[in-house]
């Protein structure tokens, strides 16, 4: 047998029910090996300690996106940290930021789907579709790939400056998807659809802190894309004052 | 109450797929425990099969040979109509997924690739790299969200509503609100995935309870060939997490402690692409005749990806490279993966035909919480994200019938009775003293241990005997708060109770099959034998409350059973 080691958990409490009751952080000492997940250390906690504690999970291999939170202040998915990871003997666990909470480590994540349905994450096409597949490159696969990674967990938008400041900004996730759209060879969307983002509250918004790169489990990149749809804007405002693309509806 | 035309339970590949082709005509409610995106799909990585013929040593494949592949795979319990639907279907399923945005990786001649897979006769899996389930339930959640379809997500299904005669809606928890509120529909189907977390080993999500099986057998319905159960050979030491066969299909070796590549001996022509229920065999025994690797977590066998060189791993499993780092601490590309075989998935399930329809009308199911059954005894790789999407598919045109057909009168007083029924049996729940999760790691050993990979008379006997202990132990079940609203505790009591129910027809289903076949593996009778048991299992709960069993026969078109070499 592995010996175990004694961690302290300390962990987020409120319940969005109760509102007279104010946000405090309960304690749990558990013994757990090092390289338990967090995952796992919160599931033992619930099971065995405090059956009434919050969180959300599934998939427990970083794939589902349902454990994203905040660990000893930095975000990550709860399935795939391990606890000695952290460096410290206590660890503070907390809910993503930028939401409101519904209970404890689970969020509301409604704005978080209003802006991913804001920017119509799905393929659009004009003409016709083949009886195969339509055609596409390694190349032009490659291209969107990074995006296409994008699990949704929403760490990048807990981590972003913005949403805090402006609640009408997107986020990174949202427009990572759009630039996924954006950049495959099979979209045929009017890019004048970008013009709706061409304000403070859309692509200029972005202050480029990178914090959302440093808070994505899966190596995506949302300044990226941000800096991808803010050149494929103004190259399509450039067109437009040339004349070269009709205004669309 | 809710009203809707369809009540579609379950956000995964099966679910949307039926609710994107049902809503232009009907108002569909989506009910889903988790968000759509977080469904168990999500985490499939090898691929779909699908007879397209794009790789250059694909040519000659065809929508037969994938179906006769199905079959022989299957150990001949499929029935074969259902599987010729499936791999005919399959072909217009993937070019349909891919007009509708699905980043399938690429051939240099831009059309989609595909990899060769255990049991296939051709390289005829389509895939995203390690990836597929990941892009196939973002594209159809996408189509979804351009419908705006009614998604209520994070709901629990507490009961069906059904008299015995028909279906009338569910009892359902918003959980986010802590409210019971009945949904009346004249229609509904299930799409509630699979059974894994029924085993203590399994590569499954902690979401795939197989609940959803067990409300619809506590309604009536009967459940068939549940003693099927997939394990996969390679699940990761510790967390089981699954490593997908596409590591086996890209040329990975199994190795034992000795260095032999063992699989030599026992599928001399398929090797590590032999099926997955013989594969899982063949490592159980090397394990069990002493040749695994001991470590603190359990004996393993090595999945060496070694020769495939870097290149090649980062390009077409960086999903298998990533989870091998964050979760064991090792590259792939210097180190073998240490596996030992876990449960993944569930042959057996909601017994319907081949248009998803049950035996109690207004009520289908799709997916991997029904049996069809095109999987028979074994599932082929590749084909499990398939049957979701042809039979989601199949439902609408059954579901579309049903409502054209028949004028279902709302039964709202059933419904709001077993709303109060539910209020009041949730309020009780404080009172228990035996905590949900103990029973069920109860539950898991012994299906683990007892209705394993080997099964004999005795252990399976046993495995009941813990089964109803542990449901008498669940009359006393309690948690430690009764609020309604996000008490996981409380919901993970309420799925036990159907829990249980599915292990007792798995353990049922598997004593009573003297015969080994598929996945299905008796040590006292260690062959298949089709004269008596070329046949499905049927459970149904009967007045009294224990199982019924009984037979029906296996539909051959034209394949006869023949012995099953690889």
């Amino acid at each position: 047998m592995i010996a175990g080691v004694t961690y302290t958990f300390k962990i987020f409490r409120y319940d969005g029910k109760e509102p007279e009751n104010a946000p405090r952080f309960a304690t749990y000492l558990i013994n757990v090996l090092p390289d338990s997940l967090v995952l796992s250390a919160l599931l033992r906690i619930r099971d065995e300690i405090d059956g009434t504690l919050a969180f959300r999970s599934s998939c427990r291999s970083a794939v589902c996106g349902s454990c994203a939170m905040v660990m000893n202040g930095k975000i990550e998915l709860a399935c795939r940290t391990q606890v000695a990871s952290l460096g410290k003997d206590t660890i503070i666990l907390e809910p993503l930021p930028n939401f409101e909470i519904i209970k404890d480590l689970a969020v509301d994540m409604t704005p978080f789907w209003k802006m991913y349905e804001r920017v119509k994450p799905w393929l659009m096409r004009k003409s016709p579709v083949p009886p195969e597949e339509l055609r596409q490159s390694e190349e032009e696969r490659n291209r969107i790939d990074q995006f296409v990674n994008c699990i949704l967990c929403a760490a990048c938008y807990g981590a972003c400056p913005v949403p805090a400041r402006d609640p009408e900004y997107p986020g990174p996730a949202a427009l990572a998807k759009l630039e996924r759209f954006v950049l495959d060879s099979r979209d045929e969307r009017p890019l004048g659809i970008l013009e709706g983002l061409n304000n403070e509250n859309g692509l200029w918004g972005c202050d480029t802190l990178f914090k959302c790169i440093d808070a994505c489990p899966k190596e995506v990149r949302p300044t990226d894309a941000i800096v991808g749809l803010r050149k494929a804007l103004v190259k399509h405002k450039f067109k437009k004052l040339l004349g070269m693309v009709k205004d669309e509806a | 109450m809710l009203h809707h035309d369809i009540i579609i339970v379950g956000g995964g590949l099966a679910g949307l797929r039926a609710a994107v082709g049902l809503c232009d005509r009907y108002d569909v409610g989506l009910f889903s425990k988790v968000h759509p995106i977080r469904s168990h799909s999500i985490a499939a990585q090898g691929g779909v099969n699908a007879a397209l013929g794009n790789n250059p040593e694909g040519k000659d494949d065809s929508w037969e040979k994938h179906s006769f592949d199905t079959i022989k795979g299957s150990d001949y319990l499929a029935d074969q109509n259902a599987v010729e639907l499936m791999c005919r279907e399959a072909i217009d399923i993937v070019y349909e997924m891919e007009h509708w945005g699905c980043p399938f990786s690429r051939f240099s001649d831009g059309t989609i690739a595909q990899r060769p897979f255990g049991g296939a006769g051709f390289p005829r899996t389509c895939y995203s790299a390690d990836l597929t389930g990941h892009v196939l339930l973002n594209t159809l959640y996408e189509k979804a969200v351009s419908k705006r379809i009614a998604i209520y997500e994070e709901w629990h299904v507490l009961s069906l509503a059904a008299d015995g005669e028909r279906c009338y809606g569910i009892i359902a928890l918003d959980f986010k609100k802590g409210e019971i509120v009945p949904v009346c529909a004249p229609a509904t189907l299930f799409a509630t995935g699979g059974y894994g977390r029924v085993f203590q080993y399994s590569t499954n999500a902690l979401i795939n309870t197989g609940s959803g099986i067990g409300i619809a057998y506590k309604a009536g319905v009967p459940v068939k060939d549940m003693e099927f159960v997939q394990f996969h050979p390679t699940g990761l030491i510790g967390t089981n997490i699954l490593i997908t066969e596409a590591a086996r299909g890209e040329g990975g070796w199994l190795t034992n402690s000795q260095g032999e590549r063992f699989m030599q001996r026992y599928a001399p022509n398929a090797l590590e692409l032999a099926p997955r229920d013989i594969v899982s065999r063949c490592i159980q025994k090397e394990i069990e005749e002493g040749r695994g690797f001991e470590h603190p977590l359990g004996t393993y066998i090595n999945l060496d990806l070694r020769h495939l060189g870097e290149e090649k791993i980062q390009k077409k499993l960086p999903g298998i490279r990533n989870i091998c780092k964050d979760f064991i601490g090792l590259d792939p590309v210097y180190e073998p993966i240490p596996i030992m075989p876990c449960q993944h998935y569930s042959m057996g399930g909601i017994d319907t035909n081949i248009r998803c329809e049950t035996a109690l009308p207004g009520f289908y199911a799709a997916g991997e919480c029904a049996c069809v059954s095109v999987h028979g005894a074994n599932r082929l790789g590749g084909n499990s994200l398939l049957d979701t999407i042809v039979f989601g598919k199949a439902a609408v045109s059954s579901i579309h019938e049903y409502m054209q057909e028949n004028n279902v009168k709302r039964e709202e007083t059933l419904l709001e009775d077993l709303e109060k029924k539910w209020a009041r049996k949730i309020a009780c729940l404080t009172e228990g003293q035996a905590r949900p999760f103990r029973l069920l790691a109860q539950l898991g050993k012994t299906m683990s241990d007892h209705v394993g990979i080997f099964r004999d008379r005795e252990k399976l006997s046993q495995a009941l005997n813990d089964i109803a202990a542990l449901k008498e132990e669940y009359g006393r079940v309690g948690v430690s708060s009764a609020h309604r609203h996000m008490n996981y505790e409380l919901m993970n009591a309420i799925e036990l109770e159907y829990i249980l129910e599915v292990a007792q027809a798995i353990a049922l289903g598997a004593l009573r099959r003297e015969e080994s076949r598929g996945a299905h593996c008796r040590r006292e009778f260690s062959l298949r034998n089709d004269e008596e048991w070329l046949k499905h299992s049927l459970i149904e709960r009967g007045r009294d409350g224990d199982p019924l069993i009984s037979y029906s026969d296996v539909t051959i078109t034209k394949y006869q059973p023949r012995e099953r070499t690889y």
